[in-house]
């Protein structure tokens, strides 16, 4: 195995949204590689849909601050609000300034951005709801993962495309590097470094239903994670409403908000028991649970009853045509069903996960409960948790989170890389990579990656999703021990050097087994029920004991170590989450 | 109900081949299974060493395309009930193939930059918005699709002949922003299509259009740049 050697300023890990405004805010302050296992246009940012929030008050009155409540209250108080107000101050620049970049947004007859409403955002603290969401048709999330690529190419972003990151190295209380896998070649690449930014998104393929792309492992998380760093809040993984049925594949809140209903086998809209003002555009941790309550009771639809409908049948097809083009084409596609005239089958999918490597604003990564920020290392976006989502993310937010904390944390670095020395990189920090790709390619215990990983996600669906118990998480805790013995037998049967995939779907199984471990000890910990976590045993928020962050550490033997911070609390005080 | 599907896939290892050769493998797939997921069913229980490229699974992040019964497809848009039960795989045309059914698409994205694909204005908008119409923002509504798979410029008999044409796709990108009214640079990139290896190499074959899995008309977007070409107005 070949290793070469690099030098840069600054090193981002991952080239979605969050890692390529990153790497806007740093083209011409410092030498910057962003690395990627993909090409930067095939992240996942490009399947979000519905749009970006931003209190620009275009079609109707809003402020921020409403936004800043909304998001407050949709977190369900586990969200920093310092965090929240300046992510929803921010977002009407954010906006503005994606429109200058070139984004395509949708415009009102005056020609100004258009704005539609979405789950959990609405008028002066709760009133109504309200359009705030900026859009581009059903594919917004693909238009500003080109715009943001475009602006990488227009100043000639240094992009490595195709690395795969697995391992960073510290010296000295700060991080030196990281060490890339190159599929191309097989060979190993370490990046001497000031400061690496992580941005490498999501973990969903830890489960059996998932909006995710196959790649959404955790890689980033997974790799700090057994370097030391915390996950934080990682108990908090947020199911969406509408994917399609058995596939998972997203259906955007964007058709609710375009007057899209759910409904149970008698053809009842039943959200307006669930959340009699906002109804259908409730927050999507109660639209899951009610939706999956439903099934529970026997009003679930199909031979199983085990899915309900989102019914678009009403609307007229211009306005779907016009409004939601891709995902009523995913409907053809994959169900063979025409959505003007028939309702689709959906169930929750698993879609974000709220929690991740902990970061204050300014995306500087913290190691303990005291808030204390490890020299030169950085994250945003999905892989990062603020905390500005809480308990449970806001549609759009997560748009509006990679744009806001994607640039914060570029420019912070930027400047940390300004005033910092190149770090002494310590001899042989590729050693640990070359002996976990060597031992994977040598493994001969027979084990299956893909069976391992089906069980993975199979048991996670059953056991640690949307309705959690202690019996189930204990379950699913053991069930964790078991993957772990197996995946140490793990046999692969690619043994060459060039685009090994055989070999890096097997490293990545490894980071989702590891997160999946910290997501089932935070959740058998928080004994209460507050956003995405819910325990049936616990059906309460219990804001006495659990307003608090869970930190989960890798202990010496690969175990999980708890511990908690507070929640950073502001001029929003906890009530009950009504809507 | 499970059905008994045949994969001939076009396999070459770089690491042991001098050519390509045929392989087949037969794995049991439900009708409303993807291409996709015959795929990952030979990859992950039968022949770990099958490569290709592949992230969403649902057509909008642009890695799988590939040549499925003779047509540019996505293997993750293309299900068993439309290609039947036996179903042959090729890499695209026109790249270099690398691996099995996964090709260099460093050529592809060269040409992509080539035509400048990103918004010029020089004018400070301030710290508004610009304003569009929505009869502008239709204008390029099409080309802003685009999810850079390739399957259209590998289609095209024109870019298998000679590489240095840039290609359906960097047109697709260029036609994006020439045509949007708040770009300044449309005259650039009309030159650059202008040129020997640009638009006037498209015969009109419609490859390109039937290939795109984002339904983009791909070749109306190309005559729309010859014409602003020939007549010097967009």
């Amino acid at each position: 195995m070949n290793v070469h050697h690099h030098t840069y300023d600054a090193v981002i890990v991952g080239a979605g949204g969050a890692g390529l405004r990153a790497a806007i805010e740093t083209a011409g302050k410092c030498r910057t590689a962003v690395l990627t296992k993909l090409y930067p246009t095939r992240s996942h940012t490009g399947a979000a849909q519905g749009g970006m929030c931003a209190a620009l008050a275009n079609v109707e009155e809003d402020s921020w601050e409403w936004h800043a409540f909304d998001t407050v209250k949709g977190s369900d108080y586990l969200g920093d609000q310092p965090a929240i107000e300046i992510m929803c101050r921010e977002a009407v620049d954010a906006v503005i300034e994606l429109e200058h970049y070139g984004l395509p947004f949708n415009r009102t007859p005056e020609g100004k951005i258009d704005q539609r409403r979405f789950g959990g955002h609405t008028r002066n603290h709760g009133e109504a709801p309200v359009r705030r969401a900026c859009y581009a048709a059903d594919r917004t999330g693909h238009m500003i993962l080109q715009t943001l690529y475009q602006q990488c190419v227009a100043r000639d972003v240094n992009f490595f495309n195709e690395y795969q990151v697995l391992d960073v190295a510290f010296a000295d209380g700060r991080v030196a590097g990281v060490i890339a896998y190159e599929m191309a070649s097989g060979d190993l690449h370490v990046f001497n470094t000031k400061a690496v930014l992580f941005a490498s998104g999501g973990f969903g393929k830890m489960f059996k239903v998932s909006s995710n792309a196959h790649s959404l492992t955790g890689d980033g998380p997974g790799l700090l994670y057994r370097r030391g760093i915390p996950m934080q809040d990682m108990e908090f993984f947020q199911f969406h409403p509408t994917g399609i049925y058995k596939l998972g594949i997203l259906l955007s809140e964007a058709a609710r908000g375009e007057g899209g209903i759910l409904r149970n086998n008698s053809n009842e809209r039943f959200m307006e028991r669930y959340a009699p003002t906002v109804k259908d555009l409730a927050p999507r941790d109660m639209v899951s649970r009610a939706m999956l309550t439903e099934i529970r009771e026997g009003r679930g639809i199909g031979p199983n009853k085990d899915y309900v409908h989102l019914d678009l049948t009403h609307l007229p097809p211009e306005q779907i045509d016009e409004k939601l083009p891709d995902i009523t084409e995913f409907v053809r596609t994959y169900m063979g069903i025409e959505p003007k005239t028939a309702q689709i089958p959906i169930q929750p999918t698993a879609h974000y996960a709220m929690g991740g490597i902990p970061t204050n604003v300014n995306g500087e990564v913290i190691v303990d409960e005291l808030n204390t920020v490890m020299a030169g290392l950085y994250a945003a976006g999905e892989c990062a948790c603020v905390s500005v989502h809480g308990a449970n993310r806001l549609g759009t937010n997560s748009l509006l989170d990679i744009v806001v904390f994607g640039r914060r944390g570029g420019a912070a670095m930027a400047e940390f890389v300004r005033k910092a020395a190149m770090p002494d990189l310590p001899k042989g920090v590729e050693e640990e990579t070359r002996g976990l790709i060597e031992r994977m390619k040598v493994g001969s215990g027979g084990e299956n990656v893909a069976d391992i990983r089906t069980v993975l996600q199979e048991e996670m669906m059953d056991k640690a999703s949307v309705f959690r118990t202690d019996e189930s998480l204990s379950s699913m805790r053991q069930t964790l021990t078991e993957l772990k013995g197996r995946y140490e037998k793990v046999s692969i049967q690619d043994k060459g050097e060039k685009y090994n995939y055989d070999l890096t779907e097997a490293i990545e199984l490894g980071f989702l087994i590891d997160l999946a471990d910290t997501l089932v000890e935070g959740a058998l910990a928080r004994t209460e029920s507050r956003g995405a976590h819910f325990r049936d045993d616990h059906p309460t928020r219990d804001d006495a004991n659990w307003m608090k962050h869970t930190l989960a550490y890798r202990t010496e033997s690969g175990g999980v170590r708890l511990a908690h911070k507070p929640v950073v609390g502001g001029k929003y005080q906890p009530m009950e989450r009504k809507y | 109900m499970a059905v008994s599907v045949e994969l001939r896939i076009k396999r070459f290892n770089p690491e042991q081949d001098t050519k390509p050769h045929w392989e087949s493998y037969s794995v049991d797939m439900e009708e409303s299974d993807r291409v996709l997921d015959a795929l990952h069913e030979v990859k992950w229980h039968q022949d770990g060493t099958l490569t290709f490229r592949r992230s969403c699974a649902h057509g909008v992040c642009g890695s799988d395309a590939m040549v499925i019964n003779g047509e540019n497809k996505l293997a993750c848009t293309t299900l068993i009930n439309e290609v039947g039960h036996k179903v042959t795989l090729e890499p695209i045309r026109g790249l270099p193939v690398v691996k099995d059914l996964l090709v260099d698409m460093e050529p592809f994205f060269a040409q992509y930059r080539a035509v400048l694909p990103y918004l010029i204005n020089g004018t400070d908008p301030g710290y508004k918005e610009r304003l569009q119409s929505t009869e502008d923002r239709e204008r390029f509504d099409d080309t802003t699709k685009c999810i850079l798979c390739a399957a259209c410029t590998t289609s095209c008999p024109v870019y298998w002949g000679n590489s240095s044409y840039v290609g359906p796709a960097a047109i697709v990108n260029a036609h994006r922003f020439i045509f949007d009214s708040r770009d300044e640079a449309a005259t650039e990139r009309l030159d650059i299509l202008n040129q020997r290896s640009g638009v006037w190499r498209c015969r009109t074959a419609f490859n390109c259009s039937e290939a795109c899995p984002r339904g983009i008309k791909v070749t109306q977007a190309i005559e729309e740049v010859k014409r602003a070409i020939l007549y010097n107005r967009v």
